[in-house]
C-alpha cells in the first residue's frame, strides 16, 4: 500500500528514510523542527544527533524501472544535485534554495489545470500523484550556466496528465506557473512572479517531458522544486518549472519568466545547443558535476543534450539560431 | 607609530589578508572543497569575491584617513602604509580569480597535465593550454564580462608592478601617482565584470557598487573642496614669489 501523502504530515516512519552518509542539514523540515533551531546554524550537529526528523523527503515505492538511462556518465551524487539549485524564488546563490526552501509547505498542495481543455480541473496532490505508476528515469540535466549533472527523477509522463484533461483543438502551448507565496518564499526582487514556463503542445506532449515528483527514489527536496515540478531534459534546466501550481493550456505562446527578462539570452525554446551561444558564454561545453574531483570532466555539450532521436523531428525547418 | 608597533600591524594585515587563501587551502584538504557541488564554481566566487572586497578596503584607507583628519584626529593616518600592501593583495586575489578561469574554468586538463609532467614531459602544460587556447581566445573576444575582467586584471598587474619605490621613484611621484589612480578604474571595472556575469534581475552585485559608488563620492567631495582652497593659495605662493 501506497503511504504516500498521508505520511507526509505526519512524521515518516524511520524505516521509509533512507539513512544518509552525507546529511545535509539544511533540508531539516520546518514542521518536524523545534522552533527556530534550523537558525542557529547548529544544525549539523542536530541532524546527525536526530536523524528520524533530518530530511523531509520519503521514499517512494514500487518504482518502475526504464530504458532511460546514461550508461556513459556517472550519476550526480544527491548530496551535490540537493545543494545546488537554481529556485531563485528562494535567493539568487545556487545554495540559497537548500538553505532556505524549508519554509516550503508542499502538503496540502493543489494543481489547477484550466484554460483550453475539455475537462478542467483541480488535482488534490494526492490525486495527481497516483495518476500513473512512478517511473524511474535517468536524465542528463544541462543548465544554462554550462554546468550539467546527470540525475534519476521519479515521475511520469507529462502527456497521461494531459489526455485526462482533454485539451481542444486550440490549444496550442502549455504555460507552467510556480508558486508565488511571500510568506512561504523570498522572492527576490527584479524578477516578476509568479515564475512561468511553457512549452508547446507537442513538447508537452513528447514521451521524454516528465512530470516529475521525486529523484533518486524519494519525493523532491523543497529547493528542487517540491512536491511536483516538470523535467524537460532536451532543454537547459529554467526550462522545467518547479513546485508548479497551475497548469494552463492557452492559444498563444505563453511568457515566460526569462525570456521576459532577457530575450536575447534566453529563448522560449532554450534547446541545449552546441551550436548556439548564450550571449555571455559559449555552449559548446558544459563543465560535468558528476564527481568529487576538484577538476571536473568538461565535455562536449550533446545537441538537444543527446535526445536528438526523441526530438529532433518536431524542429524540423525551424532555424534554431532565430528560435533558440 | 614606531618601528616595533609597525612590524606588528603589518603582520595583521598580512594576516587578515592571508586568512581566504589559507581558508581555501584548509577545505581543500578537508574535503569540503569537492564536496561542494561546484568546486570550480567555488573558488571563482571565492576569489573573484575576496578580490573586490580587498580593493574595496583599499580604496576605503584614503577617504577613511581624510575624514578622520577632518574630525581631528592624527590615528588614522597610519593606515596609508598598508595601502600598497593590501592593493597587492587585491592582485594576488584577482590573479588567483584569473588563474582560476584558466586552468578549472576553461577546460584545462590538469590530471593530464600532472600525468605528463609526471612521465617527464616538460611541456606538457604548454601542450594543454594550446588545446584550450581556441576556446579563450574566444571569450576574450566574445565575451564582454571577460574582456572588463581581464582589463581590471591588468590594471592591477600595472600597479603592482610599479608599487616597489624605486618604481616610484624611476617614474616619477608625480607620474606614478596619475598611473595609480587607475585603481579607481579597476574597481570599477571589477564591479561591472560583476554584472555582466550575472543574470538580468539578478543584484547580487549591488552591495560591492554601492561600497564603491560612496567611496568614489567621498574622494569627488575631496577633490571638489581641494580644487576651491587651492585657488587662493596659488596667490599666495605667487606673491611670495614677487617678494
Amino acid at each position: 500500500m501506497m503511504l504516500y501523502p498521508k505520511n507526509r504530515v505526519k512524521e515518516p516512519p524511520a524505516s521509509e528514510i533512507t539513512p544518509k552518509e552525507t546529511y545535509q542539514a539544511f533540508e531539516l523540515n520546518r514542521r518536524q523542527l523545534v522552533g527556530g533551531l534550523a537558525a542557529t546554524g547548529a544544525v549539523a550537529g542536530l541532524a546527525a544527533a536526530m536523524p528520524k526528523q533530518a530530511r523531509a523527503e520519503v521514499k517512494l515505492q514500487n518504482l518502475v524501472t526504464t530504458q532511460y538511462t546514461v550508461p556513459d556518465r556517472a550519476t550526480t551524487p544527491e548530496g551535490k544535485a540537493k545543494s545546488y539549485n537554481n529556485f531563485y524564488e528562494f535567493g539568487e546563490e545556487k545554495d540559497d534554495p537548500a538553505r532556505n526552501a524549508h519554509t516550503l509547505v508542499t502538503y496540502p498542495w493543489n494543481v489547477k489545470v484550466e484554460g483550453l481543455v475539455a475537462k478542467p480541473r483541480t488535482f488534490e496532490f494526492g490525486e495527481l500523484f497516483h495518476l500513473q505508476p512512478m517511473q524511474q528515469r535517468v536524465y542528463r540535466f544541462r543548465c544554462v550556466e554550462a554546468w550539467s549533472m546527470v540525475i534519476p527523477w521519479d515521475g511520469f509522463p507529462l502527456s497521461e496528465l494531459i489526455k485526462v484533461v482533454e485539451p481542444l483543438p486550440t490549444a496550442k502551448f502549455v504555460q507552467f506557473l510556480s508558486l508565488e507565496n511571500s510568506k512561504e518564499e523570498i522572492l527576490p526582487f527584479g524578477i516578476p512572479w509568479p515564475y512561468s514556463e511553457g512549452l508547446r503542445m507537442d513538447e508537452a506532449m513528447n514521451p521524454l517531458t516528465l512530470l516529475t515528483f521525486g529523484s533518486y527514489g524519494e519525493t523532491l527536496a523543497n529547493q528542487q522544486g517540491a512536491p511536483v515540478r516538470v523535467i524537460v531534459p532536451w532543454k537547459y534546466g529554467f526550462k522545467s518549472a518547479k513546485s508548479i501550481v497551475k497548469i494552463r493550456f492557452v492559444k498563444h505562446m505563453p511568457p515566460t519568466t526569462w525570456n521576459e527578462l532577457a530575450p536575447n539570452e534566453y529563448g522560449f525554446y532554450a534547446n541545449v545547443n552546441p551550436y548556439v551561444d548564450h550571449p555571455r558564454w559559449s555552449q559548446a561545453h558544459e563543465r560535468l558535476l558528476n564527481s568529487y574531483s576538484l577538476f571536473p570532466q568538461v565535455v562536449p555539450t550533446l545537441m538537444y543534450n543527446g535526445y536528438s532521436d526523441q526530438v529532433a523531428s518536431m524542429y524540423a525547418g525551424m532555424d534554431l539560431r532565430k528560435n533558440y | 607609530m614606531n618601528d616595533r608597533r609597525m612590524v606588528i600591524g603589518k603582520t595583521v594585515v598580512h594576516a587578515l589578508c592571508l586568512l581566504p587563501a589559507l581558508a581555501l587551502v584548509r577545505m581543500y584538504f578537508n574535503g569540503a572543497l569537492v564536496a561542494q557541488a561546484d568546486p570550480v564554481s567555488y573558488i571563482t566566487h571565492f576569489t573573484g569575491n575576496w578580490a573586490l572586497w580587498i580593493l574595496l578596503a583599499d580604496l576605503a584607507i584614503t577617504p577613511l584617513r581624510r575624514l578622520s583628519q577632518r574630525a581631528g584626529r592624527q590615528g588614522l593616518n597610519v593606515l596609508v602604509r598598508f595601502r600598497r600592501m593590501v592593493g597587492l593583495y587585491a592582485f594576488f586575489y584577482a590573479t588567483l580569480h584569473l588563474l582560476t578561469y584558466v586552468l578549472l574554468f576553461s577546460g584545462y586538463n590538469v590530471p593530464a597535465t600532472i600525468a605528463g609532467l609526471e612521465a617527464g614531459r616538460v611541456l606538457e602544460p604548454w601542450r594543454q593550454l594550446q588545446l584550450i587556447w581556441p576556446a579563450i581566445l574566444d571569450d576574450l573576444q566574445k565575451r564582454k564580462f571577460i574582456q572588463v575582467g581581464l582589463a581590471s586584471w591588468a590594471i592591477l598587474f600595472l600597479l603592482a608592478v610599479t608599487s616597489p619605490r624605486r618604481a616610484l621613484q624611476a617614474i616619477g611621484g608625480k607620474n606614478w601617482q596619475r598611473l595609480h589612480r587607475l585603481i579607481y578604474l579597476a574597481g570599477a571595472l571589477g564591479c561591472v565584470h560583476y554584472w555582466w556575469l550575472v543574470k538580468t534581475g539578478v543584484r547580487t552585485p549591488w552591495k560591492v557598487t554601492a561600497v564603491l559608488t560612496v567611496l568614489l563620492l567621498i574622494r569627488m567631495a575631496f577633490w571638489i573642496s581641494k580644487g576651491a582652497k587651492s585657488a587662493p593659495r596659488r596667490q599666495a605662493t605667487q606673491r611670495q614669489g614677487a617678494y
